[in-house]
C-alpha cells in the first residue's frame, strides 16, 4: 500500500515523466505506469527491490540518494516523487531543491513527527516515539531527518518552495476531520505537491 | 532426455558480398562460425544475439561432446532455465571477423592471393563486427533481435547496436563495458601488444610463413591481461603469498600467482592466434560513439529505441562501475530506458562470467520479462 497514492495519482497528468526517488519494490510506478501511462524512471538502492522492479517491466537505476541527483539535467521530469524517504536523507534540504530542479514539480510524503500520539509519547512518557510509521529505536533508525508539518512548511517558505496543494491522512490513508482541522497535531502522513517559486 | 545443450555443433555461414569496413578495408568473401542454442520461434522474434569479449569465441554454451572436460565461455548464462533461457529464446553467438576460432581472420587464406592474410588483415571495429553481426541476421530472416547482450568489448559491441540499428533489438545487455577505453586500458593493451611485437618469432606477423608462433609474447600478453582481470580480492584470496605446487618450484618460481599466470599464458598462445589479438585490442582501442567527444554520448544514444540494462561490478577495475555509470547517465539525460545495477563481487572484470546469485536474479528478471513481454505480443 502507498499512503496517499489517490492524492497522487490525481496531481500527476497522463503520459508524465516521472522520477520515483526510493522506488522500492515499483509499486506507485506500476500503478501510474498502468494507470497514467507514466513514462516512469525509479531510483532504488537495494538491488533486491530491483528485481522486484524488473519483475514489474519497469525502469529502475541503482543509486544511492545521499549522493545527488547531480547525474540529472534541469527540467527533465515533470514530476519528482519521495515517498516516505525525506526523513532518511542526509540533507532534505538539498534534496527538495533538486528535485525541483530536475523535475518542474514534486511530490513528497513524510510522517508528522508533532502527531498527537508521538507528543504523548515524548511529551508526557518521556521516550523518543516508536509507531508504526517510525518502527526503529532511535539508536538505530533510518530516519535522521524527523519533522513536522509546521518544520516542513517553514523551511519551503525558506528554500522559495512553493506549496500548491497539501494533504494529511493517518496511517491507513484514511482523511480525518480532526485532521483537517488541526492537521500538526491529528495528521500522520502529509502528502504535499510542490512548485518553483512562493 | 539428453541435456539440450550436450552435443552443440558449430556450423559456418558463407558472404559474398563484399564487406566495407569501417578503417578503409575491403573484405571481399568471408565466412562466420557460429553456434546457436534454442528454438528459432515462427515470428523469429525470440532470437538473442551473444557477443563475446577480446578472446572469447562462438562457443558460449554447452558442448560439442559430452565429454568436453569444459563447456562454453558463458555456459552459466545460457541454458534451460539460466538467465539467457534457451526453452524460451534462440540464441546465436559467433566468432567474430578477425577471430581465430573459425571465422575468417588473419590465419584465414586470402582469395585475391592465395595466401593466409596474416598481419595484412584488414583493421576491424565494432561497428563492423556490428554490421557482419546484422547480416548474419538477414542470413536468418531475424528482422529485431528479443536482445543483443555481452560482457566488456561484447557489451560495447551490444552498445553499438543500440545506435546503429535501432529498430533491430528490443533490448540491449550491457555489462562490465565502457563507452570507450580510458587512456589507462589502451596503456595495458600497448603493453600485450609490445610483448608480442618484441618477441623474436613474431617475424612482422608472418610468423607462419617460418613455420614458428611468437608463443611466448602471446604469453606475456595474456599474463598482463589476465592481471587486469582479476581484482587484488580475488587474488589475494586464490593465491595469497602461497608458494606453488612442487612441481613448478624448480622453475625459478617462488609464489603460486606465478606459476598460475606462466600457465594461463601458455594455455593460451596455444590457442590464440598473435595477429588476432592485435587485431581485437585495437578494436577495442579505437572503439568511441563520441567520435572523439564530436558528439555527447547522450545525443549519440537518443534515437535509440531498446531497453537498456547496464551492470557492472564493484571491484572491476579494468572498466570500473564509474564507467557503466557515463553509459546510463547518458541515457537517461537521452530520456532512454535504462536499468542498471552495480552488483557486489569479489571478481573483478572477471565477475561478468562467473556464477552469482544477485546478477542471475537481475540478469535472468529482466529476461524474463522480456520474454513476457514477446510472448504476450504474438
Amino acid at each position: 500500500m502507498i499512503i496517499g497514492y489517490d492524492r497522487i495519482e490525481g496531481w500527476i497528468q497522463p503520459h508524465a515523466k516521472v522520477l520515483d526517488l526510493g522506488c522500492g519494490e515499483g509499486l506507485l510506478l506500476s500503478e501510474l505506469s498502468a494507470r497514467k501511462h507514466v513514462d516512469g524512471l525509479g531510483l532504488e538502492l537495494d538491488p533486491q527491490k530491483i528485481i522486484k522492479c524488473l519483475t514489474r517491466g519497469l525502469s529502475v537505476v541503482q543509486q544511492d540518494l545521499n549522493t545527488g541527483l547531480k547525474n540529472f539535467n534541469d527540467d527533465q521530469f515533470d514530476v519528482v516523487i519521495m515517498t516516505q524517504t525525506l526523513q532518511a536523507i542526509r540533507r532534505p534540504d538539498i534534496m527538495l531543491q533538486e528535485m525541483l530542479r530536475v523535475g518542474r514539480e514534486a511530490i513528497v510524503t513524510f510522517p508528522n513527527f508533532a502527531h498527537w500520539q508521538n507528543r504523548i509519547q515524548l511529551g508526557i512518557v518521556g521516550h523518543m516515539p516508536v509507531s508504526a510509521l517510525l518502527p526503529n529505536p532511535w539508536y538505530n533508525t533510518p530516519n535522521i531527518h524527523l519533522s513536522t508539518f509546521k518544520d516542513f512548511d517553514s523551511l519551503c517558505r525558506e528554500l522559495g518552495i512553493r506549496k500548491i496543494d497539501r494533504d494529511t491522512m493517518s496511517f491507513s490513508g484514511h482523511a480525518s476531520w480532526l485532521g483537517s482541522l488541526w492537521p500538526n497535531l491529528f495528521g500522520e502522513v502529509a502528502v504535499y505537491r510542490l512548485g518553483r517559486g512562493t | 532426455m539428453s541435456h539440450p545443450l550436450e552435443n552443440v555443433t558449430p556450423f559456418d555461414v558463407a558472404f559474398d558480398a563484399p564487406l566495407v569496413l569501417e578503417r578503409g578495408g575491403v573484405l571481399p568473401s568471408y565466412q562466420l562460425r557460429c553456434e546457436t542454442y534454442g528454438t528459432l520461434n515462427a515470428e523469429k522474434s525470440n532470437a538473442v544475439l551473444v557477443c563475446h569479449a577480446l578472446s572469447g569465441d562462438h562457443h558460449a554454451a554447452g558442448r560439442h561432446h559430452p565429454s568436453d572436460p569444459k563447456p562454453g565461455w558463458w555456459d552459466h548464462y545460457i541454458g534451460p532455465g539460466k538467465a539467457i533461457d534457451t526453452t524460451r529464446f534462440f540464441v546465436l553467438s559467433l566468432n567474430n571477423l578477425g577471430g581465430c576460432s573459425g571465422s575468417t581472420g588473419p590465419t584465414s587464406v586470402n582469395p585475391e592471393t592465395g595466401h593466409l592474410y596474416g598481419p595484412d588483415f584488414p583493421e576491424v571495429t565494432v561497428l563492423d563486427w556490428v554490421v557482419s553481426q546484422a547480416r548474419l541476421a538477414d542470413h536468418f530472416g531475424i528482422t529485431q533481435f528479443a536482445a543483443v547482450v555481452g560482457g566488456s568489448l561484447g557489451g560495447m559491441q551490444a552498445l553499438q547496436w543500440a545506435i546503429s540499428y535501432p529498430d533491430r533489438l528490443r533490448a540491449a545487455v550491457v555489462i562490465a563495458a565502457a563507452p570507450k577505453l580510458n587512456a589507462q586500458n589502451i596503456a595495458f593493451n600497448e603493453v600485450a601488444r609490445q610483448a608480442i611485437r618484441r618477441d623474436p618469432n613474431f617475424r612482422e606477423g608472418r610468423y607462419r610463413d617460418f613455420d614458428v608462433v611468437p608463443a611466448s609474447g602471446v604469453g606475456l600478453a595474456r599474463m598482463v591481461g589476465h592481471i587486469t582481470y582479476l581484482s587484488d580480492v580475488s587474488m589475494g584470496q586464490k593465491f595469497g603469498r602461497t608458494a606453488p605446487r612442487a612441481e613448478y618450484e624448480s622453475d625459478g618460481v617462488n609464489f603460486a600467482v606465478e606459476s598460475y599466470l606462466r600457465y594461463q599464458g601458455e594455455q593460451f598462445s596455444s590457442r590464440f592466434d598473435a595477429n588476432t589479438y592485435l587485431l581485437m585490442t585495437h578494436a577495442l582501442d579505437y572503439f568511441d560513439p563520441t567520435c572523439g567527444d564530436q558528439i555527447a554520448l547522450a545525443d549519440v544514444l537518443k534515437d535509440t529505441q531498446c531497453r537498456f540494462l547496464v551492470l557492472s561490478f564493484t571491484t572491476d577495475w579494468r572498466f570500473s562501475p564509474s564507467r557503466s555509470e557515463e553509459i546510463v547517465d547518458a541515457l537517461i539525460k537521452a530520456r532512454r530506458p535504462v536499468s542498471y545495477v552495480r552488483l557486489e563481487s569479489e571478481h573483478g572484470h572477471d565477475a561478468f562470467l562467473i556464477p552469482d546469485p544477485t546478477y542471475e536474479a537481475v540478469f535472468g528478471t529482466f529476461m524474463a520479462r522480456l520474454a513476457e513481454d514477446l510472448e504476450g505480443t504474438q
